[in-house]
Order: C-alpha cells, then structure tokens, then sequence
C-alpha cells in the first residue's frame, strides 16, 4: 500500500492547482455559494454563466470535462485516479468541472451507443458546447423510477413524445434533456423503458422553473406536448433504457465534491478561531472542538472511499458497495457539517450574505437549506441503504 | 497511490484466516474466555511456528521483518476470528517497544524469545485514575539496593496474569512538567513483590491489577533512557491504538458476514428478514461503518510502517473505528434478536471485544480530543 500520490499523479495535481490559480475569477470564492453535495446552490453556477462559460472553455482545451475519456473522443485519457485528483481539487475550489452529459450522458453514449452516435455528440460533449439536463423523475416516478409513464410512440423515423418530467436541474440552461422514456406499456416497468435525447428547443417543449426552498431557481418542471425526435436520438437499442440507467449510475462514482467538504470544513474552522467568546476562542471550547474533529474525522473517511472507489476503477474491479456507501456517506456528511456549522456560528449562522452581519459569506445559513436536497437527490439516502443491502450485501428483495 | 494489499499480504490473511476457522474455534474462544489463564499453549505454539509472534521484528532478533501494516493484517484476521491470548500485550505492547525503545541487549535477549513463543509481556501503564496521559502515573520508582525500588499500583493490565515480564512506567522525578521524569522499567512477574490479580471483566480477556510492592530492579532494566519514558509510551499507544482498530475492524466485518448470512436464512411472516427495508437498512448502516473504518486504519497502519508522523491518523482511526465497532455489534444483536441474548449464541462474544476495544488506548472522545489538538484547534 502506498497512500501518496505517486510522482504522476502529484505533477497533475500541481497542473490542476495551477490552472486553477490562473482561470478562477478572484472573487469567486466570495460569489460561489456551493454547498458540498447539495443540489439547491449547483443554480450559482448557472447565474455566473459567462465566467462559467469561459472557464469550462478553457477545462475543455485541455480535455479535462471529460478527463478520463480516450483522446478520440476529446477526453484527456487519463486514469481514473487522476480523474479523482481533479474532481478533488476542482470540487475544493468550488469550480464548475462537467454536468450531465459529462458525467453521465457521453460516458453511456460511449459504451452502448453506435458509432454515428458516438461522432455525433461527443465531440461536442467533450468541447463543452453541448449541456444535457437529467430527465428520470416525474411527479409520480420519484425513487421508484421504473414506472415512468412519459410516453414515447414510434412514428416512421420519428418518436412522439408526450408527458411531463420534473427536477429537471439546469434544463433552462442546457440544451438537450437526457430523458427516461415508456417505450413499450405492455411489459413488465423494467422492460420497457427507453433512453433518449430531446432537443430542449424542439416545438412542444415547455420549461418552467421551480424555485427551491434555497430560493434559487435551480429546477425546472418540464411539460411535453407532441415532441417530435429522431429515432437517431435513441441511445442503444429500443427498451433497454433501464439497464443502461443502471450502468450509468456507475459513472458518477466519482462526481462527489469530496474537496469542498474539506474546503467548507476548514472555513468554519478558521471562523471558529477567529472569533471569541469573553475572550476565549471557539474553538478553545470542548464542545465546539469536539463537534470540529468529529467532522474532520468523517471527511477523512469519505477520502478514503473517494481514492478506494477510483483505485478499484483502474483496476477494473467494480467497487459495487464502496461507491454507494461513498455517496450515502458523503451526502449524509453534507446534513452533519451544516449543523456543525450552525452550532458553531450560533446566532450568526443564521444570517444570509448580504447583511452586513454575516459571516462566511452566509454559506452555513444557505448550507443548513441546501443540505437536505444532498440526501433526496441521485437517490434518496433509503434507496443507497437499499441498493447497499441488495447488490452490495446480496440480501434478497423479498 | 496504491491501495491493495500486497501478494504476501493477500497470502498472510489468507493463511490466518485458515489457521484461525480450523485451529481457533468458537469452542476454544467460549473456553478460554471462560478459563482463568484465557490461554492455550497448543495455540500459542502453532502461532510461534507459523511466525507471528515475530512478524514484525527484523531477522536479526530472530524474526520475519515484515512490517507493521502486515501486523495490522494479521489482527484484523485475529478480531474476525476472536483469538483469545497474550498476543496482542506480547507482540504489540511488549515487543513493539523493547524494539522501539530498548538496548541492543534488550533486544538480543527478548526479541528472539518472544518470537519463539516462549515468552510473554504486558505493559503496565494505566493506574486506579486510568488515564492515558502522563500525570496519571503516579507509581514511584527510587533509586535503591544496587538499582530500582518501584511502588504502586497498574490497573487494566492485560495478560499479567501470564506475563513473564511486565513493562511498568513508573515516575522517577518529580518535575512541573508530568511527562518528564517518566521511566520504562522491565520487571520480572517472578519478582518478589509483583502481585497479580485477576479482575472479571466484561469481555473476560484478563486484565489484572499489578501490584509493585518494594520491588527491586537492576539498573539495566531501563527500557530507553531514565526520565524519558513518556514519549515512548505515546509512541506505543499511537502504535496499540491503531493495531486494536486493525483488531476491531476484522471484529465488525465478522459481525456483519454473520448478520447477513443470518438475514438471509432467517425466515419470519414468511419470507427472509433480510428482505424488510428495516433490517436491509441496519445491514446497510453496518456496512457502511465497516467500509469506513477498513481504510482510515490501514492509513494510519501504513504510516506507522513507513515511520511517518501518525499522530492525527492514528487518532481518526481510534475515535472512528472504536464507536463504529460498537454500533455494528449493537446492530447485529438487534438482528438476531433474542437468540443473539443467549450465552449459547456468537454474537455476544464480538459485543464484549467492541466494548473493551472502545475503551482501551483512549475511547472516541480522547481520541476526538487529539484530533482537535493535531488540526491545532
């Protein structure tokens, strides 16, 4: 075992750390109110839009949106532990590094879509150009996703699209939803769903925003009316949506933002030993420093996860348990540095940035709301605790 | 970053865990839990053959040179299985620190004669307060008859009952300053006025209370340097702290294999427990506390082996693992329901070893305490 990063990997690290330094707008870290692993302020990015922009850009030129993807199709073919490193450092930085059709959608495309598909969008997925917003859930397909009822009806060369999707996050500002559609209603849920791209400009497409609790406009419901696309924008085979689904989930292993957990942790502890109590700091007082290092000690556990998960990756194992228990792990962490941060900020934690009382940019008082989204979303903390029984321990369904 | 075990680590755990299911089972554990001693000599010697007890020591003094991560391997095959014995307070307490702290002849005489298997230690450090910090040890140790008089009382002394030798920390000087004026002295069980006495415990793994009356050592007894103890005290707890995480998590992973395997099988209202959410939730929960302990203990393990500071690994591991093991056990009792509350049954065993393992080398909240201190809190 060897727990540093060999001389490889440290070289890329220092290249990420330094590319960071020169494209990260300066007042970023003042503007960016990312919580670790919630959903609710990811809408921040969006609101940068042109930095952001511009800023992926640049992550683009270099192939570092799609980092461990081969070089054919735009991808940095790196390792999945540099990929690691820089979701790591990225994440500590707060800074925009891929979406959906990043994570999710071009890394299914690659494994089962044709090559005229393949051509087709990764390109542009790789450069950055093309944004995909994820359209599983509708209002009554939430953790039990399979019984979708949005409806796909095949039509010459052409499918017809008709219901409506919901939290669709980001679809105001992507360009294609990478949606879950019923393609056959006479078979069992599982079996007859498909996975497709919809042109969000398509005519039938109608996009409303829903406000989260954060305040932010960050979801969308998504209504479709007779949306017409081309059978050329199924990926893979007809009805096989569910099974790539699965698979997918695969594919954002990696995308916890396992830095800014570390990046949070530490600002609240800088607070903690800047500000005094009758003279004493915080962070001098047993029950705060207490509550500090249990926190501490569990983001150290979710690295170790992090690194295990991409070190089983390039070893082609498939880190089954580990991955799921890093993400119920993490998000869980997301709800307990929150209220770490409360307590420890007391009064002052409940104060959002704009008052001129604030601290820490109102980042515990946004975080506190935006935690609870971290153990709903991507599967709700019960379903990871299901799927960790299941596929992980091999209890039985029933 | 590497984070597989080695083929000779892959081969060690497997050849313990082997060794352990045919030569070590529950039979013998519930016996020797039971016996006075908490010992076997029949195992003790398949153990010394198969080189454990010298794993760690350099071929020099007669041992293997592995390293303290394969050490780590080995306890957490040893906490699967649950090995009563001295090994742990010989090898890990005794041996670690003649290696760490002892003369050249020290070791000479020591080292190869633990790895044979033909002797035991402990460490005895701990007194009535119980702390694990320096002005807890209030036992006394003057110059006298040629060498040393010590005078008091250790408690919590593991395996003394069976100890050849027992490493005792006694204070030598009365500064300001309770970390200076702390020596290591090795004491002869045999010794007149060492008396041992063995306390009942919760997980019946023989601890003792030595008591050090007028006993009378050489001046070449000193383990280190006189007055300068403490700091290799901390170095052996650092190092303890961590093997009982290796121990514990092998512990929790057996707990969990047995819960499963159990949820599985078990048959209520007509199907398998393990098909209920709520059962398939407290299996999830323990794997998760299982997952999380198993690389922030090799972390610290593999500092240890690579001489690298450990202070803030080893104490995020001990203040981790120590709850994590518990609530793992606890939760298995839940499963197993009242056939898991009967003597008869293995659960309970594993639910003793966590509730020792938490507390010994400081518990979550001391262990807390050092992590707030390392991040300079």
């Amino acid at each position: 075992m060897d727990f540093t990063f060999s001389e490889r990997e440290e070289a890329f690290r220092k290249e990420v750390e330094d590319f960071v330094d020169k494209e990260l707008p300066a007042d970023w870290v003042e503007k960016n109110i990312y919580w670790p692993a919630g959903y609710g302020t990811l809408a921040q990015f969006e609101e940068l839009s042109p930095q952001v922009e511009q800023f992926t850009r640049r992550l683009a030129e270099r192939g570092w949106l799609t980092i461990s993807w081969p070089k054919e199709y735009g991808g940095a073919g790196l390792s999945y532990m540099e990929q690691a490193i820089f979701h790591e450092r990225m994440s500590y930085y707060r800074a925009p590094a891929g979406e959906i059709a990043t994570h999710i959608g071009g890394p299914t495309i690659m494994l089962f879509g044709n090559e005229e598909m393949k051509k087709e969008w990764l390109p542009g997925i790789a450069r950055g150009e093309v944004r995909f917003w994820l359209a599983y859930s509708e209002p009554n397909a939430g953790s039990d996703l399979s019984s979708i009822q949005t409806r796909a009806m095949e039509d010459g060369d052409e499918l017809i699209i008709n219901g409506q999707k919901i939290w669709g996050t980001a679809a105001h500002v992507s360009h294609y939803a990478w949606m879950a559609v019923r393609t056959d209603p006479t078979v069992p849920p599982h079996e007859g769903i498909s996975l497709v791209i919809v042109d969000n400009a398509a005519p039938g497409v109608t996009i409303r925003p829903l406000i989260n609790i954060c305040g932010l406009h960050s979801f969308n419901e998504v209504f479709f009316d007779n949306v017409r696309i081309p059978k050329k924008n199924i990926v893979g085979e007809m009805n096989k949506g569910w099974y790539y689904l699965m698979v997918a989930l695969d594919f954002e292993r990696l995308a916890i933002p396992i830095g800014a957990f570390r990046r949070t942790f530490e600002e609240i502890v800088q607070y903690a030993r800047e500000t005094k109590h009758n003279g004493q700091a915080l962070s001098q007082q047993p029950l705060i420093w207490n509550k500090l290092a249990n926190i501490a000690i569990q983001i150290e556990i979710a690295y170790m996860l992090f690194w295990q998960t991409a070190w089983m990756l390039d070893r082609s194992l498939v880190p089954n348990i580990e991955a799921s228990l890093l993400k119920l792990f993490a998000t869980e962490l997301s709800q307990k540095l929150a209220n770490t941060g409360m307590e420890v900020m007391g009064h002052y934690g409940q104060l959002e940035g704009s008052s001129k009382w604030s601290s820490l940019y109102g980042r515990v008082c946004l975080g506190c709301l935006d935690c609870i989204s971290a153990l709903v979303g991507a599967g709700t903390s019960e379903i990871q605790r299901n799927i960790i029984a299941m596929r992980g321990l091999g209890l039985p369904p029933k | 970053m590497d984070l597989g075990l080695s083929e000779e680590q892959e081969m060690l755990r497997k050849s313990a865990r082997d060794f352990l299911q045919k030569e070590c089972p529950k039979q013998l554990v519930r016996q020797l839990d039971e016996s006075d001693e908490g010992y076997s000599s029949e195992l003790w010697r398949k153990m010394a053959e198969l080189g454990w007890m010298g794993l760690v020591f350099p071929e020099r003094y007669g041992g293997s040179g592995r390293s303290f991560l394969d050490l780590a391997i080995l306890l957490e095959e040893m906490g699967y299985n649950i090995v009563p014995g001295p090994f742990f307070s010989t090898v890990v307490l005794g041996g670690l620190t003649i290696l760490t702290a002892g003369s050249e002849e020290q070791k000479m005489e020591f080292l190869p004669q633990i790895g044979r298997g033909e002797m035991i230690l402990t460490l005895a450090l701990t007194e009535p307060s119980a702390g694990y910090d320096a002005v807890s040890v209030k036992s006394k140790a003057r110059a006298g008859n040629g060498g040393y008089v010590i005078e008091g009382t250790k408690l919590f002394v593991l395996n003394a009952n069976l100890a050849n030798y027992i490493l005792c920390v006694a204070r030598t000087k009365e500064t300001e300053n309770p970390e200076d004026g702390i020596t290591i002295f090795l004491v002869g069980a045999g010794n007149p006025g060492v008396r041992c006495t063995l306390l009942k415990t919760l997980a019946r793994d023989k601890q003792c209370e030595v008591v050090f009356d007028n006993v009378t050592v050489s001046e070449e007894s000193v383990v280190g340097k006189r007055d300068e103890g403490w700091p290799i005290v901390k170095d052996i707890l650092r190092k303890a702290a961590v093997a009982k995480c290796a121990e514990m998590v092998g512990g929790a992973q057996a707990a969990l294999d047995m819960t499963v395997n159990y949820a599985k099988e078990r048959v209520q209202f007509g199907r398998p427990i393990g098909s209920f959410q709520a059962i398939q939730h407290y299996c999830a929960n323990m794997a998760m506390d299982v997952g999380g302990s198993r690389f922030v203990t090799y972390k610290a393990a593999w500092k240890v082996s690579e001489d690298l500071p450990s202070a803030l690994d080893a104490a995020i591991a001990k203040a981790w693992v120590s709850e994590a093991y518990g609530r793992v056990t606890l939760s298995a009792h839940q499963v197993f329901g009242a056939v898991g509350f009967t003597m008869d049954h293995d659960m309970h065993l594993y639910y003793r070893q966590a509730k020792a393992a938490e507390i010994v080398f400081g518990g979550a909240d001391f262990h807390r305490a050092v992590v707030a201190r390392e991040l300079g809190l």
